[in-house]
Parts: C-alpha cells; structure tokens; sequence
C-alpha cells in the first residue's frame, strides 16, 4: 500500500505540468492593470491628415475598438479581415492606432488591405501605446462611451474572438449603460 | 519555398534592426549604476524572460529611454517603478510585492521546505526506531511479555 504514494505523487507531478503546458499560450498574454479604468488621455494626428488632432475626449459619447497595428507587424495582417468585417457590420465603431510605422507605409498597407475604419490615429513614437499598455502589436481596446477601456484582447484578432470574447464584452456595455 | 523562408528571415532581422535605438549616453557612474540596477529588476514585456536591461526588443529600448528620462527628471526608483507597473502591472517587477494573490509565491517555497523536511525528520525517526530494534533481536522475543506488563 506504501508503495502507491510515489505513484500518486507522480501522477498528480504529471497533472501540474500538462495544465502548465496547456496555459503556456496565455503566458504571454499579460492582464492589463488597466481594465475598467478611464483610458488614457492623449491627443494624435489623424493618419492622412496630420493637421488635425484627435483626443479621447473627441471619442467620448459612443463606445469603440481602438485596434493597435503597424505596417511591419505580420499578425496584424492576419487579423485585419476579421476586423474589417467587425467595423462593415456596423455594431461598434472600430478606429486604428497606427503604432511605431511611417506614414507612406502605413497608407500603403491600408491600400493593399483595404480600410473600413471610421479612422486612424499615429502614434509614431509609441508614446500614447505605451500608456495604454501595449507591448506589440496587434492590440484591441473596447473602451465604452465614457472613455474608459473595457477590455483588452492581446494578440491577432479573429472571427472566433470577436464572437466569443469581444461580442459579450460590447453586450455588457449596454447592460451597464441602462 | 527556400525564398519564402529566405524572405522571412530578412524580415525578421530587420525587424531587429529597424527597432535598435542609439544607446542611452550616461551622465556620470553613478547614474549609469543606478540605471543598470533598476533596469535589471524590471522584465521586458516581449520576451519575458529577459530583463529590461538586457533586451534587444523595440519596446525594452522605448522603456528603457523612458526610465532615464524620469530618472532625470527627479522621480525615485519607486516612482518609476509605479509608472510601468500602472500600465503593465505587477508582471514588469521580477520581485513582485507581497499581497494576497502573490502569498503564495512567497510562502510557497518556504512552505514546501517545511513540508519536505517535515517527512525527512518522520522517515529519519521510523528508520532509527527500525534499524534500532533490528539490532537488537535476541532480545525481543523475550521482551513483549514484559513491556506489555509495564504499561
């Protein structure tokens, strides 16, 4: 009977380290401090249109997916369908922050990929990101009409996420709202 | 397919470089010290387990410029601290504080420890009584009728 306690050691040694490997995935997604805080202020050019500021009070009013990305980021590539289908089905107004790229790179990406956000803010030298937590890119906001952020998804965005994920994080917006 | 991989392996590399920032100049040792030591117990956030110190990654080098700048604007080593922990949280500290959710990680070695040497001291105790009443065995058939008399 004695000899079975090295055995169910083992087992339960076995059991830590599959749930370890199962979890290895979200080790790098970092919970942001920032969740259910007013997101941070910031002022940044319009892409296309450096002339004219945006500030998050300008958003105020209305609910938004601030989506991070950046010409040179690959992943950000693989989300924009998923992305460009949330901002067309008209459910929540969708704007870019355009992170650490060039503007001609950037107009050029949006050329080839197409654009259907309401707009794109530049955050050239990743200051603004850097206040809201980013750390790469892509990188999903949903900040309420309030101005504060919601939720945070790091990391490509798909049809999946937006449904299971993104989708109740907007419904609970409406419920908090009335 | 050998060209996709070529492809991508430019890409990769100059993603490094594109990102590589002139390095920080000090102004004298003492605050090259003070940064070297802070910077060493703040973790990048892209690869996470490199210290902001010793990473090459584009955001470790927007940090790192950020942490001398407010050095040099007069905040303290836990004012700095306090400003990438609001946005990054507890995870940019190697020595996270104490608080409930991180008891036990602190305790938690102790604890094992205590347990571990718990069982030593038990098995170390068995193994002695053990061995000392195999040393004597002529003796004991003698014995039970008496001690059990004793008690």
């Amino acid at each position: 009977m004695k000899r079975i306690f090295p055995l169910i050691g083992f087992v339960l040694l076995t059991i830590l380290l599959m749930i370890g490997l199962n979890n290895s995935a979200d080790k790098e997604k970092i919970p942001s401090p920032l969740i259910d805080r007013p997101a941070p202020e910031f002022s940044l050019p319009r892409l296309g249109a450096p002339g004219s500021l945006v500030s998050k009070q300008d958003l105020l009013g209305a609910p938004y997916v601030l989506n991070v990305w950046a010409s040179w980021c690959l992943p950000c590539r693989i989300e924009h369908p998923a992305m460009t289908a949330l901002a067309k089905s008209g459910v929540i107004n969708v704007y870019g922050l355009n992170y650490k790229d060039t503007e001609d790179n950037a107009l050029n990406w949006l050329d080839r990929m197409g654009d259907a956000y309401g707009m794109h803010i530049v955050d050239a030298v990743g200051r603004v990101a850097m206040d809201f937590g980013v750390y790469g890119a892509p990188e999903s906001f949903l900040i309420d009409s309030e101005g504060r952020i919601r939720f945070k998804y790091i990391g490509p965005m798909t049809e999946d996420i937006i449904q299971k994920e993104l989708m109740p994080a907007i419904a609970r917006l409406d419920e908090s709202i009335q | 397919m050998s060209a996709l991989k070529r492809a991508l392996l430019v890409l990769l590399l100059l993603n490094g470089f594109a990102f590589a920032g002139p390095p920080i100049e000090f102004l004298d040792d003492a605050e090259q010290a003070r940064f070297n030591a802070l910077s060493a117990e703040l973790r990048c956030l892209v690869c996470q387990n490199q210290s902001l110190a010793d990473s090459d990654a584009g955001l470790a080098e927007d940090l790192r410029q950020e942490v001398i700048k407010q050095m040099r604007e007069g905040k303290n080593n836990a004012e700095v601290k306090t400003f990438l922990v609001e946005r990054y949280g507890d995870f940019v500290l190697y020595r996270p504080p104490l608080q409930t959710n991180t008891l036990l990680l602190w305790l938690g070695p102790g604890a094992l420890l205590l347990i571990g040497g718990v069982i030593v001291l038990l098995n170390v105790r068995t193994r002695t009584r053990m061995i000392a009443s195999e040393s004597e065995p002529e003796q004991q058939p003698d014995q039970p009728g008496d001690s059990r008399s004793k008690s």
